[in-house]
């Protein structure tokens, strides 16, 4: 088995991206885009500033560039183009036979794959993630959309921002996006796909329900398992003949809203590849970490069940979920503050859970307080993604589920809309949004990169309102993300929300699972301690790992009623027998069954002889069956052993057999004949 | 190894389905069941069957329940609650989310009968909590060794067929299907699996059924009829399932012909219930989950709530009331309203079990009916059967048999005749061992089992290649006599024998090896001994004699070559028109087919010669071939064909002088 890191991930809006060799198959693991680096570009200019930064005398520009403080005329003014996985685009996309998508988020990528001649791996999504993941697809391009506007259609293929020339004079931090870390990345720019691209991408997608055994060419067995970040986000398992892989990416225990991390179907796995970037957490209670496991309960450590729930009980213990909801609390008390002040309140937060989140704990609050404001969601998906969390019952937690089985809805959005204490617009400029209008108001949008979509235009027209506030992720580079928008009066809280597994939770889990390997990230391996029980693999970005495989040999089934009609042979410790019937491949398994055509009875001559034939042994046994003949020595040119000799046949017809150390030679023009003396050599060697 | 299979109920009947199957160690309860047609203990299965002591924890795995209809869950209640297993029970999510209303439904009309309900709403609450959802083609893991999936069945809003496997044994207990879609359910989807089992049911185990559509117009146009006409139509149904197929088929109508006249449900449950279809609608009908989002299809716009004042009423209307059949409730009370004005209409819809009014109105026109000893009603409305069933017809068992093509198969739900006429069906056109037990009878089948080795990675690899052997089809009789259909095409036979190379090795105390022919000697530390055949046989030429006179002396070497060479291929020309198996490789100068060699042999003295058989040496050349044991029959077919073979040298050999 081969693994290469491609990309780690970084949090929730870019999961990891890895390439995985086994039993022959190629698989690529989620197929992201790092929409961050969409700071880069400026936001569609408002006219007057368009004229500005074209006007001014650019060597000039240049020059200052480098040395002043960024400014929002750094930024690059052209269409965007999109940063994909740096080095996915050196691998042949034909050679990938499966691909694996974990989360709407590792799914943005895929259409630029997808519609790469050749292509033809077959690609494997939890069904909600699909659905999702092309709403959000859907929606960039339509947001997109603004700039092809306003810039026109490209003139040439190859942008002027992405000369070199442009390049070299960028500053540090633009040039950081631009090239990346290494100066690596130049090639990871694409322009946007399209909207057909995007249908035609949905089309090749193979939709999986929860835990659904889907079966790669007879081989490789596949499976989801939700992993708790987001509604049908999941983890993997990939079970081959010679090896069971588990694939954990962005896990979290208990959600509030997505089914939580199932950890308990990855069990079984013998490799475990931990692919969670999660580590925000990672500098707080490390000294906390032995507290988690008790050392006896754990050395103890048998498979019952009753341990089982223990362990289970100890991972989710600390829940986290309490924490995340008391962040959405503390958003919504700000905003309630803000808009008391007069002032609205801006949520460009792209996390469907989140969202999902404020608007019931936010309603709630308005209500209680008494509040009369307008909460809007903007966005051209919004509508339809919301109706869609109403009806995915078996990828949400068990709380929401719970409400199915007592008839309610699963999520109070809903009715709020019903209420028209929410208000769904497709775009700012929808005619009802127009009429509608009200401030202060409460509005949530895309995106959270703040250079697309309609939370541009509404920065624009607050960002001078002191009184307003705007909610973003941290994660997001809040100085280059502001930097059009400046000076800011308004606002800012920038909230960071769980994207992953804590780091001491990697123990106690890897605990539970029991892998015999487990492949781990080398810049995470400081900070955190595993028990020498796994062996474990390091590593890091752009680097193939060769993981030696653990058995040279495969289980083979043989059905009983075909094994008892071998014809067994016994040697002196072992007996032996030729097998029959055809090998099938079938989930995984290599089976042999009785074949269509039974065997018939000539085959069961033996076609491999062994041992060391006797002259004299033989003139025996072809005397028994009627074939009489002389020893004849052969020339003494050679020092020949006892057995090596000629036999010459006489009756009843003539022949020769050339009897040697390594070889036996029949000589007969009588077809009858030659097969009598082949049935008397038989006897005297050992066959199959 | 062995399947026991218990049947306690819906053996040769319908109603309370339960069957009990033991599976390499493990037991499941399939459905959990309620007779309609019965109020003392023969409504329930017999669960002392199943466990004497009544320890049914011990007794089962776990419980599988397929859908939400009485007549598969009705027992469970009293199973968990009264009876106390307290095991794992598994139903698809609408199934958890649907069966309390239903239970519900069915204990509050039971209290209104008068009768032990035996299980209270406490009871439904408590035992509902028990169970664990699962989703379709998830593949759930109840224990080590038993693994269970739910496959799509139709019939009603998450209606599943499950399949179970325990080590090398597997099975699949469909409860009820459909094999055709309805207004808002897909048609039953299932893998094709190794089954051991197939228990199915058979409801309609010899009607066949066309179209739908015919049908569902026929019903609109009865109620349109009816309603222009000022008739009110009552259709008597269940809370849940064909309440909702009606409705989107009515609403549907409606909009197209822009009616007026209102449809009512009698109770807030069908109301209740539509907001459950709504959050479910990832289990209906591609068609309608689709437009999920635009309009939610269970979003009925002209259905409003019945009130009782509305009974008498004027004016047309349309009523959905409960329960179905007329067995009592409200339905009933609309129904001696409603029956004795000729503009009414009645509509049936599906099964109804023998005593029920429903029954009596199916079978016949009565004009009268009693209802108890004092009570008689007139029946004067109109009586209009549904015949479209949420089941599947007897060409869609017929279908699904042959699709999983299971080693036996055993049909439950059913009518006895009809499921005896199926049962030979299916053993003589398909060939499969069929069952169809009584209640509380045992069936045993066998089932496979597999004996494990590990096999070395050279033979897995000389299995990956292709290792064709063809031959002439020789056997054409034989396969016309064996099977009709499929007619042998007399020719090329290909045959693909990759695993002949492969050897099992046991040794004592230890897993059993496939190896490699060629790993055997290695592993046994002896060396391989070679036998093969050899013979250098004389072939007629003609006018050789004259061809040689010709020759130049100077270029003999040249010419043995040039001879060989074409002597080989003239007779590779030759087999190839006559063998029709082997690949024949020309070579230059040898000939070569599979491990069988040819060669002109120029030597006077041949090791390989048979000293009698020569003949006049002017006139023949020699062919010394030899060949492995494996192709003997080969060899000794071609050497026939070389025997009575002359060679034509002359013309061809003059050209290359």
């Amino acid at each position: 088995m081969k693994f290469t890191c491609l990309r780690k991930g970084g949090g929730f809006h870019f999961p990891a991206c890895h390439m995985l060799n086994v039993s022959g198959f190629r698989i690529l693991l989620d197929c992201p885009l790092d929409l961050s680096s969409l700071a880069f570009f400026s936001p569609v200019p408002v006219a007057h500033e368009a004229h500005k930064s074209l006007d001014t005398d650019s060597v000039i520009r240049k020059k200052q560039k480098m040395e002043k403080a960024l400014d929002a005329n750094d930024l690059v003014h052209a269409e965007p183009w999109y940063k994909t996985v740096k080095s996915l685009h050196l691998w042949d996309a034909s050679f990938i036979d499966v691909v694996l998508i974990s989360s709407p988020m590792g799914m943005l990528g895929l259409p630029y794959l997808t519609r790469t001649k050749d292509f033809s791996a077959k690609i494997y999504v939890t069904e909600a993630t699909a659905r999702i993941g092309q709403l959000l697809m859907e929606d960039l391009v339509s947001m997109h959309m603004e700039f092809r506007q306003f810039y026109g259609p490209e003139d040439s293929c190859f942008p002027q921002w992405l000369r070199w020339e442009e390049l070299e004079v960028l500053q540090y931090e633009m040039k950081k996006i631009a090239l990346g870390k290494d100066c690596e990345e130049l090639g990871a720019w694409m322009p946007l796909y399209s909207a057909d691209d995007v249908k035609d991408c949905m089309r090749k997608v193979q939709t999986l329900k929860y835990a659904e055994e889907a079966c790669y060419n007879g081989t490789l067995i596949i499976k989801a398992f939700s992993s708790g970040l987001e509604i049908g986000t999941c983890n993997w398992t990939i079970n081959g003949p010679k090896r069971n892989i588990a694939y954990i990416t962005n896990s979290i225990f208990v959600s509030t809203h997505a089914a939580d991390f199932d950890f308990v179907g990855l069990r079984g796995n013998d490799l475990i590849i931990y692919s969670d970037f999660f580590s925000l957490g990672a500098a707080e209670n490390m000294e906390n970490d032995n507290t988690y496991f008790d050392p006896v309960a754990s050395l103890n450590f048998s498979d019952d069940v009753n341990n089982l729930e223990e362990m289970s009980a100890s991972l989710l213990k600390d829940d986290e979920s309490t924490e995340e909801m008391e962040k959405l609390a503390f958003i919504c008390t700000c905003a309630l503050d803000s808009v008391r002040g007069g002032g609205s309140v801006l949520i460009p937060i792209d996390r469907l859970g989140i969202i999902l989140g404020l608007l019931e704990q936010m309603s709630v609050l308005l209500e209680s307080s008494s509040a009369k404001v307008p909460m809007y969601i903007i966005s051209s998906v919004a509508e339809e993604l919301l109706a869609f969390t109403n009806i995915i019952p078996e990828w949400l937690c068990k709380q929401r589920q719970e409400k199915l089985f007592s008839g309610e809805p699963l999520f109070e959005h809903a009715k709020l809309i019903k209420e028209r204490n929410i208000h769904v617009f497709p775009a700012v400029h929808s005619p009802e949004l127009l009429t509608n209008w009200q401030e202060p108001c409460i509005i949530f949008s895309p995106h959270w990169s703040l250079r697309l979509g309609p939370v541009v235009h509404l920065l624009r027209h607050w960002c001078s309102d002191p009184n307003s506030l705007l909610v973003l992720e941290s994660g997001v580079d809040a100085d280059i993300a502001l930097l059009p928008f400046k000076p800011m009066a308004m606002k800012v809280l920038q909230c960071s929300f769980l994207s992953g597994m804590r780091l001491q939770k990697v123990q106690p889990l890897l605990k539970t699972l029991q892998p015999k390997l487990v492949l781990f990230p080398k810049d995470l391996r400081c900070k955190i301690q595993i028990s020498e029980a796994n062996t474990i693999f390091l590593y890091s970005e752009s680097e193939t790992l060769r993981i030696p495989s653990s058995k040279n040999s495969t289980e083979i089934e043989i059905a009983t009623d075909l094994a008892s009609k071998f014809h067994w042979k016994t040697l002196k410790q072992e007996t032996i027998t030729r097998l029959e019937g055809e090998l099938f491949m079938d989930y995984g398994k290599h089976r042999l069954l009785s074949g269509s055509h039974p065997a018939d009875s000539k085959q069961q001559r033996p076609f491999v002889h062994w041992g060391s034939p006797d002259s004299k042994g033989l003139l025996t046994e072809l005397s028994k069956i009627g074939i009489n003949g002389t020893i004849k020595k052969v020339r003494d040119d050679t020092e020949s052993e006892s057995a090596a000799g000629v036999v010459e046949i006489h009756e009843p017809k003539k022949a020769v057999i050339h009897v040697g150390e390594t070889g036996t030679v029949i000589i007969s023009a009588d077809e009858n004949l030659a097969s009598h003396i082949v049935k008397a050599i038989d006897i005297v060697l050992d066959g199959i | 190894m062995a399947i026991d299979c218990l049947v306690l109920g819906a053996g040769q009947e319908v109603g309370k389905s339960c069957v009990v199957v033991s599976i390499n160690g493990k037991r499941i309860m399939f459905d959990c069941g309620m007779h309609m047609g019965y109020t003392d203990s023969r409504r329930y299965p017999d669960f002392s069957l199943i466990s004497k002591t009544g320890d049914f924890d011990n007794a089962l795995t776990c419980v599988i329940i397929t859908h939400f209809h009485l007549d598969h869950i009705g027992a469970l209640p009293y199973f968990t609650e009264v009876c106390g297993y307290r095991g794992p029970i598994y139903m698809t999510y609408p199934t958890k989310a649907l069966a309390p209303l239903m239970l519900e439904d069915y204990r509050k009309n039971m209290d209104r009968r008068g009768e032990d309900g035996q299980f209270t709403s406490d009871h439904i609450t408590e035992c509902m909590k028990k169970v664990i959802p699962v989703d379709l083609k998830q593949t759930v893991q109840v224990d080590k060794d038993l693994q269970i999936r739910a496959y799509y069945a139709g019939h009603v809003l998450g209606a599943a067929m499950f399949y179970a496997k325990v080590g090398d044994a597997a099975m699949v207990y469909t409860g009820d299907y459909n094999m055709t879609p309805d207004r808002h359910l897909g048609a039953a989807q299932i893998d094709r699996l190794q089954l051991d089992l197939l228990i199915t049911e058979s409801t309609y185990a010899t009607t066949i059924r066309d179209s739908r559509y015919g049908r569902e117009r026929e019903f609109l146009k009865a109620v349109h009829n009816c309603v222009a006409a000022g008739g009110k139509v009552l259709i008597p149904t269940f809370a849940l399932g064909r309440a909702q197929e009606l409705c989107i088929l009515l609403e549907d109508y409606w909009e197209r012909m822009n009616l007026k006249v209102p449809i009512y449900f009698s109770s807030g449950l069908t109301i209740q219930a539509n907001m459950y279809y709504k959050m479910l609608i990832n289990w209906t009908s591609q068609k309608i989950k689709e437009t999920y989002a635009t309009h939610n299809a269970f979003d009925f716009k002209n259905v409003q709530n019945f009130d009782r004042s509305l009974i008498n009423a004027p004016g047309p209307c349309v009523l959905f009331a409960t329960p179905g059949m007329i067995s009592g409730g409200f339905s009933l009370e609309v129904f001696m309203q409603w029956a004795p004005s000729e503009i009414n209409l009645i509509t049936l819809p599906g099964y109804c079990v023998a005593g029920t009014i429903g029954h009596k109105l199916m079978s016949g026109k009565p004009t009268k009916i009693d209802l108890d000893k004092d009570t008689q009603v007139d029946v004067r409305c109109q009586i209009h059967q549904l015949s479209f069933s949420p089941h599947t017809d007897a060409k869609g068992i017929m279908d699904l048999v042959k699709f999983l093509s299971p080693k036996h198969a055993i049909l439950v739900h059913g009518e006895k005749p009809k499921m005896a006429t199926l049962k030979e069906r299916i053993q003589s056109e398909l060939g499969i061992q069929c069952y169809c037990p009584a209640n509380n009878d045992t069936v045993t089948i066998p089932t496979t089992h597999y004996v494990k080795a590990d096999a070395l990675d050279a033979f897995i690899k000389s299995c990956l290649n292709p290792n064709f052997k063809f031959s002439k089809s020789s056997s054409v009789d034989k396969s016309y006599s064996g099977s009709n259909d499929s007619k042998a095409i007399p020719g090329l036979q290909v045959s693909d024998e990759r695993v002949a190379e492969g050897i099992l090795v046991v040794e004592k105390g230890k897993k059993a090896k496939v190896i490699h022919q060629d790993e055997l000697l290695h592993m046994l530390g002896e060396n391989k001994h070679e036998v093969q055949f050899a013979y250098c046989f004389p072939m007629r030429t003609e006018r050789l004699e004259k061809t040689r006179s010709e020759d130049l002396p100077s270029a003999d070497d040249l010419l043995c070559g040039l001879d060989k060479c074409t002597l080989i291929s003239l007779l590779s020309t030759k087999l190839s028109n006559e063998l029709s198996d082997g690949n024949i490789q020309d070579l230059g100068e040898q000939l070569q087919v599979e491990s069988f060699c040819l060669s002109i042999c120029l030597k006077d003295n041949c090791p390989h010669r048979i000293s009698d058989s020569v003949q006049n040496d002017s006139e023949v050349v020699f062919c010394c071939c030899s060949w492995s044991v494996a192709d003997e029959m080969l060899a000794w077919k071609i050497i026939s064909i070389m025997n009575n073979y002359t060679l034509p040298l002359e013309g061809r050999l003059q050209v290359h002088i």
